[in-house]
């Protein structure tokens, strides 16, 4: 139970800071760059977008600091962003509402493929001590684990897309001929332009995953319980199950969460390559566009994932280890 | 981006145990040795371990074209003076770009200004992780409570998404302004490993003897803790470094570095841009992916080469005929 | 950093009949821990057996699968590690590590399975209410005695005992003691008890081995090499642990330590340490000597009309892969060892 409120707390003060972090940055780069934006568009922008670049931005504001803080904290959690830049009038809200499934989509199950598969080559191979598998993985995910994702990506495009001309390598979806329903067309053209970037994602993912696994499995299996598990009779499979990987898999949990911000890195730049309409390739498009509202939420959206993605890993490590709940 | 390779749980143990291994810890081994003993040591090690022979090799190679990139590529990298979109060709060993310029010569200057990345970077983030990861395992209570509570913080808020707003605000920098930024928020990774190291060493017989000898706590840490934390500390630079070129490279692909700079990031921006991909000039793009990918492996090879000369239960083992039955 | 093979045990060799207690006593590194896991089958990669063997019940154990080894394990040998918390599997119920061991060995009847455990546990003086803990949320001692429940479990002829008092406290050491020697005459189990406190095991062996750098230094009855031992190590053990009744005596311990195994002396391997060296115990190694039904391995005793008793083959030249033992019958264990570990 402590552990639990501990954990908790720390989310409620890692979230303050993000805000805080994103209410204080343009306020504290020399030249506030909502002042250079309105400039660029002389100053010309709809009444709800002034509004919300005084809260987010503190540009013509009367306020001192922290009032500002104050609104701007309400306006957060209420999730008024006000109207965004690049798609006005539609409120920044509704803009990531129609991105935000894309993401969830391709990042999501690409991540937890990732983690589900490399885990289990970790496991095997760390078992087989010295087989074929243990010698060619860890020499080959150690260089893959260092390849940028966009280049994966690119090599993807390049190899599937335009040399086999295989798959699509552009967008969600055939936006020109086809448009967004329950049916067996659509369905198939996502999944079809899911594959180049799921795979480029879930490639550089893997290696890292087979390798934390494989340590931390070589390291469990030397400990005197797996012996014993031995010396008892028990079937390998058991051994390898039940002692080793279920021991050795806990401190892999807590660094999968804490890996996800560099997930959410990675997946940015697989969209921006791929041009998928999820969240990261707008966050690009809105930084390059200085659609500030939109990228802020953006911003603050990803950390809450981020965040909550830890919880669940919190969650699930307390399930799996009974130490952590009865605090031993 | 990539995750560095190691056993390390990276997350605030939740069940308060420090974790089984630490990389260096036993390597670190002897309490006390100076730090030249260390590095010889290192030294072995690397001619015996494969991996840290070929990340060596590796790295030394782009370190050299780093130093002297006119000796490798006799062409100006910003002049457009040739023919756009040639082919490979002894001329121009990679082609040209779209823009005419010489893409061998791009890419072997452009090693410069990745390695400068990648060692300022890697120096003062390993600086400020092991001021702060070692300060707060020494320090202990109060101070503790608040470095660690920074570093998770820091830890768990998203970088990139983080880098590409800073960036964005400052309407894209050059080299300098990349170096900043990225020093300042990804310290903190090896922050936590440095802390757990620290702690696990102050509970060591030698520091209680310098205690005892009545000595200060300045020079504990400084004489005795932080050599016999070397090997780690090489990890953490290595790391370090890794991330470096990994950013720096990513936000001046998506355009938020200075596209004017010679590097390979901006390589890519510029392929991207031209559609490389599409219009059939591959070498544009996957000429300096390749080298990132490259000097990323350095890295991780050596970090990977690191972590079994610190851990031998991890090093390859001799295929012995193993009955399962 | 590598230093060549290690032999850690060498040329050990000792039969033990049925119901017999057998303490095995050496300091850290005398290969004793090894000799065990050799024994029981359980070493890992890098150490290996390289020489001698092991038959248990007439059956040659070393060369066995896995597989083949599940049926003998824990039914008829059976393991208590030194660190329960370290021996215990930390994220299962006792409860669920009984039933494992009981679920491999065919016994798939769950009020069966429940009733054993609960009698394995009262047997050690534990409430099975117990069944449903955590091994960290047991006391040391619990903890120790649960893994002696668990080996319990289907009353194996032979138990090995890795030093499992040592995590205790010296009165919990002698109940655990004591509650081992009760239920080995109650069951009627043999047991190889390995420890580093000779005093330990002074008044529950039967016979008692003395190990030094991986080879046998004395081995007889508990009594003989209590009472008067041969070997100048032995006799310096018993020095060091003064009775607590008897006059005082300054204390005395054995200066030096022990040889490192990869490049082990040519001659004796205690000669550099022993207060009654003489100048051929450097250049020639001792064999073991029969001294009144003890063996010992020094040069004092190698009389040349005494002919030295018939010890084993050095491993070196010669390994049988299985030796058969002398009084083949039900409930023999065998062991001639001559294993080694590699760096």
């Amino acid at each position: 139970m402590r552990f639990a409120l501990r954990r908790l707390g720390f989310f409620v003060i890692t979230l303050w800071a993000a805000l805080t972090l994103n209410f204080l940055l343009p306020r504290l780069m020399p030249g506030n760059p909502a002042l250079a934006m309105l400039a660029k568009f002389h100053g010309q922008v709809g009444p709800g977008t002034l509004h919300a670049l005084e809260v987010l931005f503190g540009v013509n504001t009367q306020q001192g600091l922290w009032s500002q803080y104050v609104t701007y904290l309400h306006h957060v959690f209420t999730l008024n962003f006000g109207p965004s830049l690049d798609f006005y009038p539609e409120s920044v809200m509704s803009v990531i509402g129609s991105a935000i499934w894309w993401t969830l989509g391709l990042v999501g199950v690409a991540t937890i493929l990732a983690f589900v598969l490399g885990t289990g080559l970790g496991i095997v191979s760390a078992w087989r001590r010295g087989g074929r598998l243990d010698s060619v993985l860890p020499p080959v995910f150690v260089i893959t684990s260092a390849i940028p994702y966009f280049w994966m990506g690119m090599v993807l495009v390049l190899i599937f897309g335009f040399t086999l001309g295989w798959l699509p390598t552009q967008g969600g979806y055939y936006v020109s001929t086809d448009s967004p329903g329950l049916n067996w067309i659509f369905f198939q053209d996502v999944l079809s332009h899911a594959v180049l970037p799921g795979l480029a994602l879930l490639l550089t993912l893997i290696g890292t995953w087979i390798l934390t696994m494989r340590n931390t499995m070589i390291t469990t299996l030397a400990e005197d319980y797996v012996r014993m598990a031995r010396a008892k009779g028990l079937p390998s499979r058991r051994i390898m199950v039940d002692y080793a990987a279920r021991n050795a898999i806990l401190p892999n949990l807590t660094g999968f969460a804490m890996s996800l911000g560099f997930v959410v890195g990675g997946a940015i730049l697989i969209e921006y390559v791929f041009n998928y309409p999820g969240v990261g390739y707008m966050l690009l498009q809105a930084v390059q566009g200085e659609d500030y509202p939109l990228e802020q939420a953006l911003f603050l959206l990803i950390t809450v994932a981020v965040l909550v993605a830890i919880l669940l890993a919190d969650i699930a490590t307390a399930l799996l280890d009974p130490r952590t709940r009865t605090g031993g | 981006m990539a995750l560095p390779v190691s056993g390390i749980p990276t997350a605030p143990d939740p069940t308060g145990q420090l974790p089984a291994t630490v990389p260096g810890s036993a390597a670190g081994g002897q309490p006390g040795q100076p730090a030249r003993h260390a590095l010889a040591r290192m030294g072995r090690a690397i001619r015996s371990n494969r991996k840290a022979t070929v990340g060596t090799i590796l790295l030394a190679i782009f370190v050299f074209a780093a130093l002297f990139p006119g000796l490798i590529a006799k062409d100006d990298p910003g002049a457009d003076a040739y023919q756009p979109k040639l082919g490979i060709s002894t001329a121009h060993l990679l082609g040209t770009t779209a823009q005419g310029q010489d893409m061998w010569a791009q890419l072997v200057w452009g090693t410069r200004d990745v390695m400068i990345i990648a060692f300022v970077v890697g120096l003062a983030a390993t600086g400020i992780a092991v001021l702060i990861g070692v300060a707060a395992a020494f320090l202990g209570g109060l101070w503790d409570g608040s470095l660690s509570l920074l570093t998770d913080v820091l830890l768990v808020i998203p970088l990139f998404p983080l880098l590409i707003i800073i960036a964005g605000y400052a309407h894209g920098g050059g080299t300098l302004v990349l170096i900043l930024v990225i020093t300042v928020t990804s310290w903190s990774y090896t922050a936590r490993q440095l802390r757990s190291q620290a702690l696990s060493l102050r509970r060591r017989d030698f520091l209680e003897a310098a205690r005892v000898r009545g000595e200060r706590r300045l020079y504990i840490i400084v004489v005795e803790i932080i050599p016999t934390m070397t090997s780690l500390i090489v990890a953490a630079f290595l790391t370090n470094a890794l991330y470096a070129v990994l950013f720096a490279s990513s936000l001046q692909f998506i355009g938020l570095g200075n596209p004017n700079t010679q590097s390979w990031g901006t390589m890519l921006y510029w392929a991207q841009n031209e559609a490389a991909l599409q219009t059939g000039q591959p070498m544009w793009a996957l000429a300096p992916g390749a080298c990132i990918a490259a000097l990323g492996a350095a890295f991780a090879l050596l970090n990977y080469a690191f972590d079994e000369i610190g851990n031998p239960a991890l090093r390859p083992v001799r295929r012995k005929q193993v009955k399962r039955g | 950093m590598e230093r060549g093979a290690v032999r850690a045990v060498d040329d050990v060799s000792f039969d033990l009949a049925a119901g017999e207690f057998i303490g095995v006593v050496g300091e850290s590194g005398c290969g004793k821990s090894t000799l065990l896991f050799a024994i029981a089958q359980l070493l890992a990669p890098p150490a290996a057996i390289t020489g001698g063997g092991v038959t248990f019940r007439g059956q040659s154990m070393v060369g066995l699968t896995d597989r083949q080894l599940a049926a003998i394990r824990w039914k008829d040998l059976s393991v208590v590690m030194q660190s329960a918390m370290n021996a215990l599997n930390p994220v299962t119920s006792i409860g669920t590590q009984f039933k494992d061991a009981m679920r491999a060995h065919g016994v798939t009847s769950k009020a069966e399975i429940a009733d054993r455990s609960a009698e394995v546990l009262r047997m050690v003086g534990i409430d099975p209410l117990h069944l449903r803990s955590y091994p960290h949320q047991l006391s040391g001692g619990m903890r120790q005695r649960s893994m002696i429940a668990m080996a319990m479990l289907f009353t194996p002829e032979l138990v090995i005992m890795d030093e499992p008092t040592s995590a205790l406290d010296v009165v919990a050491q002698r109940s655990l003691m004591v509650q081992i020697k009760e239920l080995q005459e109650r069951l009627g189990f043999a047991i190889i008890f390995v420890t580093h406190d000779m005093s330990l095991v002074r008044h529950f062996s039967h016979r008692l081995m003395v190990m030094y750098a991986g080879q046998v230094a004395e081995f007889g009855t508990t009594e003989q090499v209590f009472e008067s031992p041969q070997h100048p190590y032995s006799i310096g053990l018993m020095e060091a642990f003064p009775s607590i009744r008897g006059p005082r005596v300054p204390l005395t311990g054995i200066p030096g330590s022990p040889p490192d195994l990869a490049r082990p002396p040519a001659g004796c391997r205690f000669a550099p340490r022993c207060p009654q060296v003489m100048d051929e115990c450097a250049g020639t190694a001792p064999p073991l000597y029969d001294v009144a039904g003890v063996q010992v391995r020094c040069l004092l005793h190698a009389p040349a009309a005494a002919a030295a008793a018939a010890s084993p083959a050095r491993a070196a030249s010669t390994s049988p892969a299985a030796s058969t033992s002398p009084a083949a019958g039900p409930g023999t264990t065998s062991s001639h060892d001559s294993g080694g570990a590699d760096e």
